[in-house]
């Protein structure tokens, strides 16, 4: 069975289309890049699946079911600007808020609870930041944190929301390593929106590419050819092959006015370099 | 040590002073343990506007002849349940915020204007009168205590929740709206009953100044929230002591304190000042 399917979605933001008959399935166990411009949908998505939006037509199947909010085989790491960065409070209690969120009354934990927030800390090497103030982490330390956060109750589903902004090379390659091996000890299934396709290679399956209402399902070689990209941003790409990386670069100029692509560091940098 | 028993027992000879220590004592549980999720959530800016709107609903009581208390409960509540109607977009929020502020003392003024007797009630809603309380008040303000307690209680798992990670908390099927609206009507409450003690402009010394203090010094919830009582509970009746045998007023000493515990943590602790991390936008989602 699918873990997700998409069968001809239109989601419609303030009137705005942001997916537009979409069909797609992700099966269960893949790690899914998600890649796409700033603006492309790729938080709209997820917040699709994890049942906070509805598509305006279409079906979204999750685990064979309607998206409905409070999914626990659903683990999410939002995207972590909003995350305050000035929280003095421990990492312990910031992984441990979301137990049960929900419920209502006191945020009362029992033996059980500390145990699995302990093993999934150390699980995710994050031990030591359990006594430590989120103030004084470092954003791939504070990224962590809310990874291991969206494994807890042993999620079958992850959605990682740009889980590699503002973080070094180093922590990004750390974090992919991380997320990857429990895609195969776990049979877990990721989601995993970036804006950088060379860094997550390695690790995915296959990618989702987002733009201009459409998306494109495949495997690196299968949707990161020009004629694929050219279709789905409705312009002139170029992929180019270069010492093991790939650029995605646009000629056209009506790419360069209509402002979404603008912030695509693939993009960017190539036309710099 | 005995010198100190001996001082507070000469300052409990008095009827008023113990009825000062009783009602601070309450307020300052109620402002430490309310005011730690204020400062949490970065809403203190909604905390002193309460306090400010206050000033209408109790200048409007007097002058339709209703205890001044019941003015500012029924005010501020209505005004904090407003603000959380309003959602979470903070910058808009402010700004609406703060008209509503400003608005509200001018209100306060106008209630006054046709209040003849004026100056005495002003001063005392503006700056409290912890030594003028008498035990009537003191019922009621341990009687808001115990909602405030209560319902904080109930709201407390999701509330913290929210506050930390909003999104993540609105994907697990907490009503994100409801809880902001709720724990706002908790803090109009605690509101009135710190503005009982200090008075509506000094409400932050209770409110704000100890929560604040505690999360420099630790960083553990629970221990958090103790901490934030204790100070509160500390700075209070520390400060009634002083004004005693000053003769300065109650709210000044209670605001000095609370102002020194924050500046000395903060220098204890200067590698955590929240300065010290490049602070990331929190932009509308």
């Amino acid at each position: 069975m699918n873990v997700i399917e998409f069968d001809r979605v239109t989601i419609e933001i303030g009137g705005q289309v942001v997916l537009e008959n979409a069909s797609f399935a992700i099966e269960p166990g893949e790690f899914i890049g998600v890649l796409g411009p700033n603006g492309a949908g790729k938080t709209t998505l997820m917040r699709a699946i994890l049942g906070l939006l509805r598509p305006s037509t279409g079906t979204i199947r999750v685990f064979g079911r309607t998206p409905q909010r409070g999914d626990a085989d659903i683990g999410y790491v939002p995207q972590v600007r909003t995350v305050m960065p000035g929280l003095r409070v421990r990492g312990f209690d910031f992984v441990a808020s979301s137990i049960r969120g929900d419920r209502w009354g006191l945020p009362t934990l029992g033996r059980a609870d500390r145990r699995t927030i302990d093993e999934t800390l150390t699980a995710v090497g994050a031990r030591d930041l359990a006594d430590r103030a989120l103030s004084d982490m470092s954003g791939g330390e504070r990224q962590r944190l809310l990874l291991a956060q969206a494994l807890l109750g042993e999620p079958r589903l992850l959605l990682l929301d740009e889980p590699l902004i503002s973080l070094d090379q180093r922590h990004q390659e750390s974090i992919i390593e991380l997320v990857g091996r429990f895609v195969h000890n776990r049979n877990i299934t990721v989601l995993f929106s970036a804006h950088e396709l060379n860094q997550l290679i390695g690790a995915l399956d296959r990618v989702l590419y987002l733009g201009n209402g459409h998306a494109a399902l495949g495997t690196v070689s299968e949707v990161v050819t020009a004629p694929v990209l050219s279709k789905l941003y409705g312009a002139d790409i170029d992929v180019v092959h270069a010492d093991g990386h790939i650029f995605v670069l646009s000629r056209g100029r009506d790419l360069e006015r209509s402002g979404d692509m603008h912030d695509h560091p693939a993009h960017d940098r190539a036309r710099h370099a | 040590m005995i010198i100190l028993l001996m001082i507070v027992h000469a300052m409990l000879e008095y009827d008023f002073m113990r009825n000062a220590f009783a009602a601070s004592g309450v307020a300052a549980v109620v402002s430490g343990l309310v005011g730690y999720f204020l400062v949490l959530r970065g809403q203190t800016f909604a905390g002193h506007a309460l306090g400010h709107i206050g000033f209408a609903g109790a200048t409007g009581a007097i002058l339709i002849g209703v205890p001044p208390v019941w003015g500012l409960v029924g005010l501020t509540v209505a005004a904090g349940v407003g603000m959380g109607m309003m959602g979470e977009r903070v910058s808009d929020r402010d700004v609406a915020i703060g008209v509503v502020l400003a608005l509200s003392l001018g209100l306060g003024l106008l209630f006054l204007h046709y209040y003849t007797s004026f100056a005495a009630q002003a001063t005392s809603l503006l700056f409290g009168n912890v030594l003028a309380v008498d035990r009537p008040t003191i019922a009621v303000l341990a009687g808001l205590a115990l909602i405030t307690v209560a319902a904080l209680s109930a709201i407390m798992r999701p509330l913290i929740f929210a506050s930390l990670q909003p999104e993540l908390a609105e994907a697990k099927g907490v009503p994100l709206r409801f809880v902001s609206t709720a724990f706002l009507a908790i803090v109009a409450l605690a509101v009135s009953e710190s503005a009982q003690i200090v008075g509506i402009l000094l409400v932050f010394s209770l409110m704000v100044g100890p929560p604040a203090t505690a999360q420099l010094l630790v960083g553990g919830l629970w221990s958090g929230i103790a901490l934030s009582i204790g100070f509160a509970l500390a700075e209070a009746w520390v400060g009634i002591a002083i004004a005693y045998y000053t003769d300065w007023p109650v709210s000044f000493c209670i605001a000095l304190l609370s102002a020194l515990a924050y500046f000395v943590s903060r220098g204890w602790a200067p590698h955590r000042s929240p300065n010290a991390q490049v602070q990331a936008p929190r932009e509308p989602v």
